[in-house]
């Protein structure tokens, strides 16, 4: 099993937000997660990369068979795991080749690896450019900077290709996408899917999933996952919507 | 400068001679005793071998700095100086050479590797025997060629005054007089050496002039002062200051540097300043109050200073520029980072007096730990500067929420055709960028050298390329265990 959650509970300022929850996803998996806004699907993606704030108070978080639940962020994020942000963030000043191979060596060096060769660095980065279509030059482009929303969320994309991981959280990447910009990003996942590694495609809408086919869907409602199943559950959610969850679990 | 002086020393050795017999002076009378007089000034001027002129400028100095005060003006706490505490004079003495890397203070090696300097270059820095000397005579050897084909005169100050003193003459002290402030009135009293640079006539200098290539170099710490002079049509870029930390018993530095360029000339000049700052709890580190300014005497003529400011316990340093000419240009381009107990308040005076002429402040401060960290700059439009231009961007950086950022700035326009744009920013390194960074595998003190480095993007831009990229290693350590 890659990741193994067990009774999570997580609090943010004292105040509960994932209320016992439990999730498993292996090598070579496509899982969703959908629900309503507010219920700690974010909220989940932040305790499994290690945020600080997000303060784990009961339960484990397993990943590759070991307790990660005090790892640093980017210990965890070189072990592997891979966070495609719903808000990513600018970094003004800092260019984009800049930062990728600052975050690739970081890597290799946790992994007791020389750094990598310029020549290999930029093939690599042309690579992924393309699987993303990506057209600009990064080279002189900060991290997110005057990136227009849609560019923001294929950027997320393109490193995820760029680091390789073996666990990734896509969180609400296709919000804000019209549909050119959703087949390329759904079209970069399905790339790099692989035996080896995970997806977990945190969504509001079923849409996504019509291009990344998920194997296992779940439903998170109020900090728990209250339902999951295969694909079917998706398309029921959008004829139903969220109010069908609601009423289910409100009482 | 141990490492320098050293270099220099060896030098000497092998360039001179006769020096290295000649040197068997008493050791009591190299140096002055502590405390300042008429007296201790004869003696500077005297060991130096110096015209009368010379003891002349230094004898109205000091009288006119005994009827001064020290400013306080700054926002800068220290307890008070002892000007007769100090020793204002001691020939320069070699350093007992060390026998191999083991002997070097630990710290001291942990940060070479952290900028990425060689091992042997190491080894010449913290004053280790190196069999490299010869090579380093022949690469100042071939640079002084290259100067002397261009006809450039590039020396010591000490050397100007016995080769050039007409130059000297008609220059020295004519940016900053001796009246301008209390730390140039004792410099020009005491000034112990610096550099010389004059660029003749339509001469392009081909190369980076740095202390480093200067032979003699020795003995410039304490209260150096620099001259360096652009005639028509002249461009020179100076480099001032090495990254690597520097260490010096002596904690107060007053220093002057003076530049002048005449019609359509241009001088760039760099400092990296990286004065012990003191230790975590803000114990010892070096005071350095410096009168640094240009004055763009020529029409269309160009004065640039870049600096990044990383170390000293307190930096007082406004590097400025006088606007005389018609269409002349000035820049100020600042990196100030206080770590821990450090303060600094600087800045830059742009003073229009002629026509069209255009100004450009960029200063960025970065803060951390317990530090203070002021930006103080003067925009000044005089009545007969018409279509005078200035633009400012001043801004701070807060690492942690115990430091302070400082912002003071002053316009004074007397011409109604001025323009002149202030902005400024004040922001803190957020937790959604260090995150994001760690999420992607960079651990933290990597993360906010990163932002950092990016933040002060603008002004490491304008710094000679392998300048640039020490600097940036510098900013990451100077900044390392500020946040946790
Ligand atoms: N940084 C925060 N501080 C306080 N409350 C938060 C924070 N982040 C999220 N929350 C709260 O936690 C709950 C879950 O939020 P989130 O995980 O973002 O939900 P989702 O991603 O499912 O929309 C919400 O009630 C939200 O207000
Ligand atoms: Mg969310």
């Amino acid at each position: 099993m890659l990741l193994n959650i067990k009774n999570l509970h997580v609090s943010i300022d004292g105040k509960e937000i994932i209320k016992g929850l439990n999730f498993s996803v292996n090598q070579g998996e496509v899982h969703a997660i959908m629900g309503p806004n507010g219920t700690g699907k974010s909220t989940l993606a932040a305790a499994i990369t290690g945020r600080e704030g997000y303060e784990i108070t009961q339960g484990e978080i397993i990943y590759k068979g070991q307790v990660i639940n005090n790892w640093s962020p980017d210990k965890r994020a070189n072990e592997g795991v891979f966070l495609s942000f719903q808000y990513p963030i600018e970094i003004p000043g800092v260019s984009m080749t800049n930062f990728m191979r600052t975050a690739i060596n970081a890597k290799r060096e946790y992994l007791g690896k020389t750094p990598i060769s310029a020549k290999e660095f930029l093939k690599k980065m042309e690579a992924n450019k393309k699987l993303v279509q990506i057209q600009s030059k990064l080279t002189n482009r900060s991290v997110n900077e005057g990136f227009s929303g849609g560019e923001k969320k294929k950027n997320e994309i393109f490193q995820m290709a760029m680091l390789e991981p073996k666990l990734a959280i896509l969180d609400e990447t296709d919000s804000g996408l019209d549909i050119d910009a959703l087949r390329i990003v759904a079209n970069g996942v399905n790339q790099l899917k692989s035996e080896e590694n995970a997806f977990v495609v945190i969504t509001h809408y079923q849409r996504l999933l019509d291009y990344i086919v998920p194997d296992f869907v779940h439903v998170m409602y109020d900090g728990r996952i209250v339902k999951s199943g295969g694909k079917k559950l998706a398309l029921e959610l959008e004829e139903k919507g969220y109010e069908w969850i609601k009423e289910q679990f409100e009482a | 400068m141990s490492d320098k002086k050293k270099d220099n020393h060896v030098l000497e050795e092998v360039t001179t001679g006769e020096y290295k017999y000649g040197f068997v002076t008493k050791i009591e009378t190299d140096q002055a005793p502590k405390g300042l007089t008429e007296d201790t000034i004869r003696f500077i001027s005297k060991k130096k071998n110096e015209p009368d002129w010379l003891l002349q400028f230094r004898l109205k100095a000091f009288r006119h700095w005994l009827t001064l005060e020290e400013p306080d003006w700054a926002l800068l706490h220290h307890p008070p100086i002892n000007y007769q505490d100090i020793i204002y004079y001691s020939a320069p003495k070699p350093k007992k050479e060390l026998e191999s890397l083991d002997e070097v203070d630990p710290e001291l090696l942990d940060t070479f590797s952290k900028l990425g300097i060689s091992l042997e270059e190491q080894k010449r820095l913290s004053g280790v025997a190196v069999d490299a000397v010869m090579d380093s005579v022949s690469v100042k050897t071939t640079f002084q060629e290259t100067l002397a084909k261009h006809d450039i005169i590039f020396c010591s100050i000490s050397e100007a005054v016995k080769n050039h003193p007409d130059l000297v003459k008609k220059y020295l002290g004519t940016v900053v007089p001796y009246t301008d402030n209390y730390f140039a009135a004792l410099n020009s009293a005491v000034f112990s050496d610096g550099s010389f640079c004059y660029i003749p006539k339509g001469v392009r200098c081909p190369i980076e002039l740095s202390t480093y290539f200067r032979i003699n170099a020795a003995n410039t710490g304490q209260f150096e002062r620099t001259l360096l002079i652009a005639d028509e049509g002249g461009y020179v870029s100076y480099l001032e200051g090495c990254t690597a930390p520097m260490r010096d018993e002596n904690q107060l530095h007053a220093a002057i540097v003076e530049i002048i360029t005449h019609d359509n000339a241009e001088i760039k000049y760099s400092t990296v300043q990286n004065w012990y700052p003191g230790d975590k709890e803000g114990k010892g580190g070096i005071y350095n109050f410096v009168t640094k300014r240009g004055l763009c005497k020529g029409r269309n003529s160009k004065i640039s200073w870049t600096q990044v400011e990383t170390g000293s316990a307190i930096t007082w340093k406004y590097p400025s520029c006088v606007l005389l000419g018609d269409n002349s240009v000035g820049e100020f381009y600042s990196v100030a980072v206080t770590n821990n107990y450090q303060q600094a308040d600087t800045g830059t005076k742009m003073i229009h007096l002629g026509k069209n002429t255009k100004s450009t402040i960029i200063s960025k401060g970065i803060s951390a730990g317990k530090s203070n960290n002021s930006y103080r700059g003067l925009v000044r439009v005089s009545k007969k500067a018409d279509n005078a231009r200035n633009y400012s961007q001043c801004d701070s950086l807060l690492l942690g929420n115990q430091c302070g950022a400082h912002t003071f700035p002053y316009i004074k326009t007397e011409n109604e055709t001025a323009i002149v744009e202030h902005e400024a920013t004040t922001s803190k390194i957020s937790d959604d960028q260090l995150f994001y960074c760690q999420q992607r595998g960079i651990d933290m003190e990597k993360a906010i050298g990163l932002i950092v480095n990016g933040y002060a993007k603008q002004v490491l831009n304008k710094l000679p390329m392998e300048f640039a990229v020490e600097a940036q290693k510098l900013l990451a350590i100077t900044l390392e265990g500020s946040v946790g």
